[in-house]
């Protein structure tokens, strides 16, 4: 493990910051990829301000069935988005939910990469066995259909934030696996790989340093699309029921409860879809602007 | 040749070609002049990026997007090329103008048969009927030697050889009858023996048909065996233009001399005659200086004459001869020859490599009913058959042969990336042959390096070059403290003559020949006692490889270190080897001193093999032999010899019966033949 610990202090956190600054830069000539950009920092805005900018509690309730701009009878303040049957404030709501969105999904996708990015580097490294059962087990886990697998799992270990993140990365895993998989196989040929090995290197060092680095490119798009499936996931939970149990403000939650009065109160519905739409908008336009740099070069 | 009062075929006049980018107009050609008489041939030699294939390009008025013709003229036959419009273009293109490319199965649709790709373009150009143009087709593949076209016809492309594919889309161009052809490199990407095939074919049809030929190729022997004329470019411009026994014989253009200087004739000697490589690298196209293009790189270069204006072109007393340079009449009209190397060669030490009868069969499955039942499930490519050499300290061993000869094969097996099947491989004392890397030790693993051929491959692009360098200082423990890793790093990159600070860059910020440098300083790292360098200089340009190949040799020199140099490349092998292994299919066909080899008695392979590779000297007769027919399977090699398929001096039945005696002509010169030594009547040597 020195060996690993060597090479990654060989870059040095100067130079990733120069690069995260010159990456921006780049980004900047891509409009498309700004305006994602400009959506997903709206939202972690929100996410971080929540407590100071939500107008009430988000689970207290209050006035129910109020319409949007409808003023609080007891109190001070305006429902500037009405409230729920509960009489909770739905813009409250939202803003609380996108903390528990964008904690969530993040934490899920890079735990299926984590598994993911693994798996896909023995497989394809090693090839032979390994790569014939990890790939078969890939093969089984991805012929579930998603929502069923979803609800198996969640209903096996019960629904709690972590568990979402583990059903995510049991779902999510194999596809990712897949790519790298793919990457790694065609970078193992290269000349560098045959000279780590020809000096002696660990099969994880060879890996990690000389193949993963060089795979990078089409992984960080591939993020940027995950992120927005996993958002839509969650919210999907949410509406399942699997989601963070109640009272917890959930997007995908919110659009449950309202489902059955969704015509007479279309608000309550509406809006939390906005909000999931809208973000998962933004990882995909993000996606797009990172590939079009991409491929520029 | 046509007389030249009648209008040229092609007129080329102060040609200048620009590509906008988003770093603003980069120019691509300056002021390019070139006049094409019919049935005439014109090679345009020059290194890569010297704007040799945008010329080409131009005259097919196809140059992307982004390229344009900034000014000059292009007439064919009198026609203002740049002012016809789409439709009278695509008539000229493939009728009157053809080109062919580098990559035969680029060029080739690999979803349409041979026949439907052949067969359009008559039917597109003259309107003719399918049947009509399937005559015509047949005719085109059996003029250009292609065998059985029936059968070809409904073949597609991935079902032929890459010499068949080239000889196809050669018959692809001339289906349209055009007046000029337009080579692009076209046998870059084949064998010596296919190219030499390949080149005698468009000669022979540039004089069955009249047609004339712009042949562009960085190789001064192919352009000397196929044009009449020459033009030498350099960053944009064309640096000298003549007939090609002016050109050869009395280059005028310092660039000219430099570029004959690094080409490793049969001439030059490695210690004696060393190559001269040119100093500095090609400007980019928006950093080149003031005057003269190649001012900078220039032994003869002038402060205040050389770096002044654009040079215009100057005619010499010699017809056609045209030379940009300010200086040239001051200056010799000779090739470039190198001083002789200062140092002694090192004295050749003890055996550190030895092979004996070494084997490498892959396994091929087959799991298909037949095959179960014909007992053929598990049939095996011999890589490697019998394969027996020897290495010495300080020496240079070469393997030389044509692709799928088993050369990388051996090379895998000796650096522990494979295991042998069978036979002994012993390096400095242990047998290697069936240890892979990983149970090889780090002493082992240290002193047996490689340097890769693709200069693109060789760096990891993630990590900068001292991190590369340093890596392997430290795991071989050479040393441990930082400082002096970094010392040791610095060291190595003055002994490849690059600068300090190119410790902190990227791969993608080097050159291929630089690249390439730093793989030499990265096997040698660890002090090897031997290095395997596997086609380390075919993928880099004339100038730049003469260069690496001389550095290679003095830092082995340096080391006392042996070098297995594994190549296709007779002339490179004949320059810097001191003894020679000539492998086909798998086989030894012929091994002793470079001298012993490069001399009769030839095994015929060899004799082929030096008969097909272009020699850029006029002086030098060469004998032609012709190689029929193509390399056959490795899965299934002939029972016999495994080179009588092919072999113009095949004796009798015995050579297709009995696997071919290892007769000694001199002590340790090997010649695996049926021809008994003493009957040979072979012509004397070409090289």
């Amino acid at each position: 493990m020195t060996d690993l610990v060597d090479a990654l202090d060989t870059r040095g956190m100067v130079s990733s910051a120069v690069r995260a600054v010159s990456f921006f830069k780049l980004l900047r000539e891509s409009w498309v990829g700004m305006i994602g950009t400009g959506i997903i920092g709206f939202w972690v805005v929100i996410a971080l301000l929540a407590p100071l900018i939500a107008p009430f509690d988000p689970n207290t309730p209050l006035q129910p069935f109020a319409k949007p701009l409808t003023e609080y009878v007891n109190g001070d303040g305006i429902f500037w988005l009405g409230t729920d049957h509960l009489g909770r404030d739905i813009l409250s709501r939202v803003i609380w939910g996108s903390r528990t969105v964008l904690f969530y999904a993040p934490l899920a996708t890079a735990s299926a990469y984590f598994v993911g990015i693994l798996m896909g580097l023995a497989a394809g490294y090693y090839r032979g066995r390994v790569d014939e059962f990890l790939s078969f087990l890939a093969n089984v886990i991805l012929s579930f259909p998603v929502l069923v697998l979803y609800i198996l799992v969640i209903t096996t270990i019960g629904s709690s934030g972590i568990n979402i993140v583990i059903a995510i990365t049991f779902a999510s895993a194999p596809g990712i696996m897949r790519i790298v998989r793919g990457l790694v196989l065609d970078l193992r040929n290269r000349d560098y790989v045959a000279a780590a090995q020809t000096r002696g290197e660990s099969s994880w060092y060879i890996m990690l340093v000389e193949i993963l680095p060089n795979a990078r490119g089409p992984l960080i798009v591939d993020t940027c699309l995950r992120l927005g499936y996993v958002v839509i996931t969650i919210g999907v939970l949410g509406f399942l029921g699997l989601g963070l149990p109640p009272p917890a403000p959930d997007w995908g939650g919110m659009i449950n409860e309202a489902r059955s009065i969704a015509l007479a109160f279309p608000h309550m519905t509406v809006i939390p879809c906005i909000a999931i739409s809208s973000l998962v908008l933004g990882f995909n336009l993000l996606a797009d602007g990172l590939r079009e740099i991409s491929l520029r070069d | 040749m046509t007389a030249s009062t009648e209008t040229p075929l092609l007129e080329i006049e102060g040609l200048c070609i620009s590509y906008f980018t988003r770093a603003g107009e980069i120019p691509a050609v300056i002021d390019f002049s070139l006049t094409l008489q019919g049935g005439e041939s014109v090679g345009l030699v020059g290194e890569s990026g010297c704007g040799k294939s945008t010329v080409a390009m131009a005259i097919m008025q196809y140059m992307g997007r982004n390229g344009a013709i900034s000014a000059g003229s292009i007439r064919f036959k009198g026609r203002e090329l740049s002012a016809l419009g789409r439709n009278e273009l695509r008539q000229l293109r493939g009728a009157e103008v053809a080109m062919i490319y580098q990559e035969p199965m680029a060029a080739l649709n690999p979803s349409l048969t041979i026949g439907a790709q052949l067969t359009e373009v008559p039917i597109v150009h003259e309107g003719i009927s399918r049947s009509a143009a399937k005559t015509r087709a047949l005719e085109m593949l059996s003029s250009v030697r292609l065998p059985d076209p029936e059968r070809l016809l409904a073949a597609y492309p991935h079902q032929i050889s890459g010499g068949q594919q080239q000889r196809a889309v050669i018959a692809m161009a001339l289906l349209g009858k055009p007046s000029l052809l337009l080579l692009d490199e076209p046998t870059t990407a084949l064998d010596v023996t296919v190219e030499a095939s390949i080149v005698k074919l468009i000669a022979d049809i540039s004089r069955e048909f009249g047609t004339a030929l712009l042949y562009i190729s960085h190789n001064m022997g192919l352009i000397l065996e196929t044009c009449e004329r020459v033009c030498v470019m350099y960053s944009g411009e064309a640096v000298e233009i003549g007939d090609i026994e002016d050109v050869f014989r009395h280059p005028s253009h310092p660039y000219t001399q430099g570029l004959f200087g690094c080409i490793p004739l049969p001439s030059c000697d490695k210690n004696a005659r060393p190559l001269v490589p040119i100093r500095g690298q090609l400007p980019l196209p928006h950093e080149r200086p003031q005057g003269c293009f190649f001012g900078p790189r220039c032994d003869s270069f002038r402060e205040g004459l050389c770096d002044q204006d654009l040079i215009p072109m100057a005619a010499s007393e010699r017809t056609r001869h045209l030379v940009r340079c300010v200086r040239w009449r001051d200056l010799p009209s000779e090739r470039r020859v190198g001083k002789a190397r200062p140092k002694t060669p090192a004295q050749i030490g003890e055996e550190v490599l030895r092979a004996e009868g070494l084997q490498k069969y892959y396994p091929v499955h087959d799991r298909s009913l037949s095959a179960l039942i014909r007992g053929q499930a598990v049939r095996y490519v011999k890589a490697n058959e019998a394969l027996s050499l020897r290495a010495q300290a300080s020496e240079t061993v070469a393997i030389v042969g044509e692709s799928g000869c088993g050369k990388s094969t051996f090379a895998k097996v000796l650096m522990g990336l494979e295991t042998a099947t069978g036979g002994e491989l012993v390096f400095a004392g242990d047998d290697i042959s069936s240890r892979p890397v990983k149970k090889r030790s780090q002493k082992q693993l240290g002193s047996l390096q490689i340097v890769f051929q693709n200069p693109n491959d060789t760096l990891n692009p993630s990590h900068t070059v001292g991190a590369q360098i340093g890596r392997v200082i430290r795991k071989f423990g050479v040393e441990r403290k930082p400082g002096k890793v970094r010392d040791r790093v610095y060291d190595l990159l003055d002994t490849v003559k690059l600068p300090r600070d190119f410790y902190k860059r990227r791969p993608r910020q080097l050159s291929g020949g630089q690249k390439q440098r730093i793989g030499i300083a990265r096997a040698f790292a660890g002090n090897p006692k031997m290095v395997v360098a596997d086609e380390p200089i075919s993928a880099l340009d004339v100038s730049v490889a003469a260069a690496v190949t001389e550095l290679l040799m003095d830092i082995q020199q340096d080391h006392g270190t042996t070098l297995l140099f594994i190549s296709h490349d007779l002339s490179v092998v004949h320059y810097l080897a001191d003894r020679v292994v000539v492998m086909y299919l798998g086989r030894v066909m012929e091994r002793g001193t470079t001298a012993e080899v490069f001399a009769p008695p030839y095994h015929p392979y060899t004799e082929a093999l030096l008969s097909a590779v272009p020699i850029a000297d006029p002086d030098i007769q060469k004998r032609e032999i012709v190689l029929e027919g193509i390399v056959p399977s490795a899965l299934n090699p002939p029972k016999g010899c495994c080179f009588a398929t092919r072999c113009p001096r095949k004796i009798g039945p015995i050579c297709d019966e009995e696997p071919p005696p290892f007769r000694e002509a001199a002590p340790k010169h090997v010649i695996s033949c049926h021809i008994p030594l003493g009957e040979d009547k072979r012509f004397p040597t070409p090289c």
